[in-house]
């Protein structure tokens, strides 16, 4: 049982890390994460891949609907720019990708405080449309605008590159990828404990009360538009680099939705919640393959079930949620830690 | 300019927008009685859809069996819905709700998908075929068809709302629901009933639609243009949802028709956008004052 915990200063109450064990669980967590690409073969390397750029748009839409409490239905859309402009750019100068990345996620976030703009006007659901509408104008563009993204061909462009060193393979991709992961959360974590992150929680607990105590709504929605946009463009931009072909179906709206389940399922407005869901959600249909191939020997028509069941479970996932745990995986995870804090007093 | 082909496809148009009409309806009465965005109303659509499929060419009904018994299955599903998953979230977040009607969403397309595979499928012909003129305009008939029996719920359900006792217990319910539950009305009945006859439009005019355009798991996305409706009409807006079906209908095919089909859905998104920045709240949708 953990005591000693009263915290006597704001400081100390606001602090990142609190405990030398949270430090010693934090650092274990570190060193996994770095050994993980040497002990793993391709396929789990992939996956990691996969999660890192989950984590990282999750983390960014989980700053705009889950701390800002404005709903959005774009989040592929940014990604798209993100990615576009990490393809247009490797295509035509050259740059290295730390670079390219920012670039995109600085595109990324442009289009995003102009979509936000309606947003001090338009609440709610409608704000969720006005960002579904956005997605539909980016997808037309990215379809549509044949000098710059391609058409419905798309892009191949070549892979990451900086001080002549390529990052072709998953394993290279992965320390460019996780690294990248770890910083976006921890920044995320930090801009939330700020006078900034505390107005995005006030405009979500409600809009007018935080204006009535001075916070500048448009300045502060838009700040949360752009933020998030940022991270859905560096994520789209590192989206790019692991695929390494852009096409307007990259970035269906599905994809939107499946972001918005992801911080759903993890629980809204809770970091960690954006990170488990992020991870849960990409792996539940890698989970639902393995399955598929253990099952086909004994049923042979198991894969053509799969894509059904996989909406069905996607679906069923996120009603059971909302039904049954409101606040996501996250609040699981705060039941176990809370078990073995009181244990073994009280269990 | 061809006025001929102008006529002819603002013709289509207009019928189109008829059965826009008729879903928007259906959604609408869902949203002014539960206040629940049903993001899941063009996969519902999609389900009747398959309904009717499963009766008229599986069991080879008459499609004049088909057609009621996959209404009703459309209506019963809404409001299983309702009762096994909406009801639930009474009182939760508006954005909590929209995310559920999308799981169901994904749902009812797994099924769908599980039950009659992925594939694009015909539905069997059971409008007439004869060709219909109106003037010198040519229309196909499955169109007018589908827009005549499509109006024809249309009117029974506005009769429906303003004379009958079940419709004044929704306008009631609809307009304030602490008042309509002291005076006795069952707002839960009132709820289920929304979602089954809002349901059940949706229902006809799936069947309808996928009997024109073909049918397949992608049929929801249509629910994305419905959205466009209702929102340009005013969420809680009959008379919004009537005007704007019309009008998005005719907007979506005359883009179709000159620009090409790619420009369908943002031809419609701007106006969507435009009405958004101008009108947050829809052509005839209610202004809701705010109040801490």
């Amino acid at each position: 049982m953990r005591i000693g915990d009263a915290k006597q200063t704001y400081e100390a109450d606001e602090a990142i890390w609190t405990s030398s064990t949270q430090k010693f669980w934090f650092g274990l967590l570190m060193l996994i994460l770095l050994l993980f690409p040497f002990m793993v073969d391709s396929y789990l390397l992939y996956l990691g891949c996969l999660v890192g750029i989950a984590v990282i748009s999750a983390t960014g839409l989980n700053i705009l609907t889950g701390f800002t409490g404005l709903i959005s239905l774009g989040q592929a859309g940014f990604m798209g720019v993100g990615a576009y402009t990490v393809a247009w750019l490797s295509l035509n100068t050259g740059l290295p990708f730390p670079v390219t990345l920012l670039l995109a996620g600085l595109a990324a976030a442009a289009v995003g405080i102009l979509v936000g703009l309606p947003s001090l006007r338009v609440k709610g659901l409608y704000l969720a449309i006005a960002t579904l509408a956005a997605s539909v104008f980016l997808h037309f563009i990215f379809a549509e605008w044949e000098s710059v993204t391609g058409g419905m061909g798309g892009l191949s462009l070549e892979p990451a590159h900086l001080f002549g060193l390529t990052f072709q393979s998953d394993f290279r991709m992965y320390f460019i990828i996780v690294p990248l992961a770890v910083l976006m959360v921890f920044a995320a974590r930090n801009v939330l404990r700020t006078r900034v992150g505390r107005a995005f929680i006030a405009i979500r607990d409600r809009d007018i009360s935080a204006e009535i105590l001075g916070i500048n709504l448009l300045r502060y929605k838009l700040m949360s538009f752009a933020l998030s946009s940022f991270y859905a463009g560096v994520a789209g931009g590192l989206f790019a680099y692991f695929y390494r072909v852009v096409t307007p179906e990259s970035f269906p709206l599905s994809m939107s939705i499946f972001y918005l389940a992801a911080v759903i399922v993890g629980g809204m407005g809770n970091l960690l919640g954006g990170i488990l869901g992020a991870a849960f959600m990409t792996l539940v249909p890698e989970a639902l393959k393995l399955l598929t191939a253990a099952l086909t020997p004994f049923y042979p028509n198991a894969p053509v079930f799969m894509s059904p069941m996989l909406e069905i479970i996607f679906g069923a996932l996120i009603v059971g949620f909302l039904i049954f745990e409101p606040h996501g995986l996250a609040e699981i995870w705060h039941r176990i830690r809370r078990f073995f804090r009181l244990w073994p007093f009280r269990n | 300019m061809d006025w001929l082909f102008f006529g002819e496809i603002s013709l289509a148009g207009l019928a189109m927008g008829g059965l826009y009409a008729l879903i928007a309806l259906g959604f609408v009465m869902i949203y002014k009685a539960t206040r629940v965005i049903n993001f899941a109303i063009g996969e519902i659509m999609m389900f009747a859809a398959y309904l009717f499929l499963a009766f008229a060419g599986g069991m080879e009904l008459s499609a004049w069996i088909a057609l009621p018994l996959a209404v009703i299955g459309g209506s019963i599903l809404g409001g299983v819905i309702e009762k096994t998953m909406i009801r639930p979230m009474l009182g939760e977040s508006p954005i909590s709700v929209v995310m559920v009607t999308i799981g169901i969403a994904s749902i009812l397309v797994g099924l769908v998908e599980f039950i009659w595979t992925a594939d694009p499928q015909l539905l069997p012909s059971f409008l007439p075929r004869e060709p219909v003129f109106i003037g010198p305009l040519y229309l196909a008939p499955k169109i007018a068809y589908g827009f005549l029996i499509g109006s024809a719920l249309l009117i029974i359900y506005l009769l429906y709302f303003r004379f009958s006792r079940g419709g004044v217990a929704l306008r009631a319910t609809a307009s304030d629901q602490a008042a309509a539950y002291s005076m006795g009305i069952n707002v839960r009945r009132v709820f289920n009933l929304a979602w089954v006859f809002g349901s059940l439009a949706a229902s006809l005019a799936g069947v309808l639609v996928a009997a024109t355009g073909g049918l397949s798991p992608q049929f929801g996305i249509i629910g994305l243009s419905v959205l466009v409706v209702v929102i340009v009409g005013g969420l809680d807006s009959i008379l919004g949802a009537l005007v704007a079906g019309v009008f998005i209908g005719w907007l979506e095919t005359v883009a179709g028709a000159y620009l090409g089909g790619e420009y369908r859905m943002p031809a419609t998104f701007v106006v969507l956008a435009v009405i958004l920045v101008i009108r947050p709240y829809g052509l005839f949708g209610t202004h809701e004052i705010e109040r801490v």
